[in-house]
């Protein structure tokens, strides 16, 4: 049991931007954030005693060796994609709370934007994609090859069940695009996006118009996990994790084959993570969901419990998940409108929202978020945080 | 059956393992999907053994072909080179009688016009010289 036995006490981004880039390189920028998060909880980098690095975007080792750790006694990464980031928030809290491990840094980011587009790298490397083999033998030859085609299958068959609109899917982005108006540091500040223009948008891969789709950017984020104890001690108020879990849709490789089509890893992660914390959806202040696209957004609230299976879409309209509403989502503005960071800014935002720091976004008197993250095949993991 | 273009240059399955029985079975000009020789359920994507039963059994059985479409999407900004002049092309979940469902999709039918539980049937088409696809057309078309 987790529950309580580990902290998130060091938060640190970098600016988010499109061009001209960066101007460094994806080492150069992770450890940008690293050192902000490292500076925020007041320890030294030679501190850090454990990495869990984002997958592909930097070893371990090589974190180690830049930032002075002489000794790494803890190093993974987990291969879940978006995901990724909150599973290793479970991991790293599963480090600290048995002593493997004192304080975990976990760091991500990329040149989204001036590098490499992953819409148009995803395909090239069958052992990067999700699925593999299968991708490279079952998708690839019938030109499925990208996420937003992944996901729009499984938008598209919900829409069909469940009577979710293009309008609904139109909401979340641009609850995303109003969230990102009151975040000076997100891509899309100064940008509004109402229903007409999202409607006039061009369509990338149906229902996916190019609003449902998720930014690409460059930036990096990083967060610092340590036990309950140490964190006393740091310079930070600290964020405690109540309740976390990470689980895999069934079969995770395929996605057309499913059993139960709509069941994805947090169908199973939710509920434990939330009895882990020993509190229920309704008492979350506010959520911060992977929103690589906007489907994934609201099949994330429906599968975490926030509403029941087919509900997301009346969920998220007239305001529902805008600040001021009944569970204010991503109020950095997400992937969709603040900045692509792999999902680390999801945690760092809850950990801003929980010491109250989130400035004019600020959810009153938060006590309790919710986090999520999302990857590959609908690869799912959760925290809830508390202050 | 359809000419062969030349220069075909979209991506193709590899020839190996479960995937190349699956594709050989094809070029032969029948849809074939794996069927547990332990409990007899279809499985498809091809793999080692049954996650139902544990078997490590199991048959190439051959298939109506007939079925209906589950899901798709119309790509309409292709996100891979060799499909930049497919565009709108629409990938297809295809859900055949036998209970699977496969990736394919939808010949000589308009993305716009494609439905869910629309009923469709197979058209293997040869693509290169070794190499055949399922795809799928309108049923009765």
């Amino acid at each position: 049991m987790l529950r309580d036995k580990a902290c998130i006490v060091g938060i640190g981004e970098t600016p988010f931007c499109r061009k001209p880039g960066s101007g460094l390189s994806e080492m150069g920028i992770q450890l940008k954030a690293a050192m902000a998060a490292i500076e925020d909880a007041g320890l030294k980098p030679a501190d850090i005693d454990g990495i869990m690095p984002f997958p592909n975007v930097g070893k371990a080792e090589a974190f180690a060796a830049e930032l002075g750790c002489t000794n790494l006694r803890f190093a993974a990464t987990l291969h879940m994609g978006g995901a990724a980031p909150v599973a290793s928030l479970r991991a790293a809290a599963m480090a600290v709370a048995t002593g493997v491990a004192e304080h975990v840094l976990v760091p991500g980011g990329w040149n989204g934007y001036s590098g490499a587009r992953v819409r148009e790298t995803a395909a090239n490397d069958v052992d990067s994609i999700p699925g593999g083999a299968i991708a490279r033998d079952f998708y690839l030859p019938f030109g499925l090859t990208a996420p937003p085609q992944w996901y729009a299958l499984m938008a598209r068959r919900h829409m069909h069940e469940f009577g979710t609109t293009e309008e609904q899917l139109g909401a979340v982005a641009i609850a995303m695009r109003r969230h990102a108006q009151l975040n000076p540091a997100a891509v899309m500040h100064g940008k509004p996006l109402d229903m007409a223009q999202y409607l006039a948008a061009p369509m990338i891969s149906s229902p996916y118009r190019l609003f449902d789709c998720s930014l690409e950017t460059d930036g990096a984020a990083a967060f610092i996990v340590t036990s309950a104890e140490r964190a006393r001690d740091l310079r930070q108020r600290p964020v405690f994790i109540m309740g976390t879990a990470a689980s895999q849709p069934y079969p995770a490789d395929e996605i057309c084959g499913r059993p139960d089509f709509h069941r994805i890893g947090l169908t199973s992660a939710a509920p434990e993570a939330f009895r882990m914390a020993g509190v229920t959806p309704q008492d979350a202040d506010f959520a911060q969901i992977y929103d690589c696209f906007t489907f994934e957004l609201i099949q994330q609230l429906e599968e975490a419990g926030f509403c029941a299976r087919g509900e997301g879409g009346a969920f998220v309209e007239n305001g529902g998940i805008e600040l001021g509403g009944r569970l204010p989502v991503n109020t950095h503005g997400g992937l969709l409108s603040q900045a692509h960071v792999l999902g680390i800014s999801h945690v760092v935002e809850a950990v801003r929202q929980l010491r109250g720091e989130a400035d004019a976004r600020q959810v009153p008197a938060a006590e309790i978020g919710v986090v999520t993250g999302w990857g590959d095949f609908g690869d799912g993991s959760i925290a809830i945080l508390r202050r | 059956m359809s000419e062969v273009p030349a220069g075909y240059g979209k991506p193709l399955p590899a020839p190996s393992g479960l995937a190349g029985e699956f594709y050989r079975w094809c070029a032969q000009g029948e849809l074939r999907i794996q069927r547990c020789t332990g409990c007899g359920r279809h499985r498809h994507v091809p793999r080692e053994m049954c996650a139902h039963c544990g078997a490590s059994e199991s048959t190439w059985s051959r298939v109506s072909g007939s079925g209906k479409v589950f899901s798709w999407t119309e790509v309409v900004r292709p996100l891979h080179p060799a499909f930049a002049d497919d565009a709108p092309y629409a990938p297809v979940i295809v859900e055949l009688d036998e209970g699977v469902r496969l990736l394919t999709r939808v010949i000589d039918c308009a993305p716009a016009a494609l439905e869910v539980d629309m009923p469709v049937e197979l058209a293997l088409t040869q693509v290169t010289d070794g190499v055949w696809l399922p795809f799928f057309r309108r049923a009765g078309d």
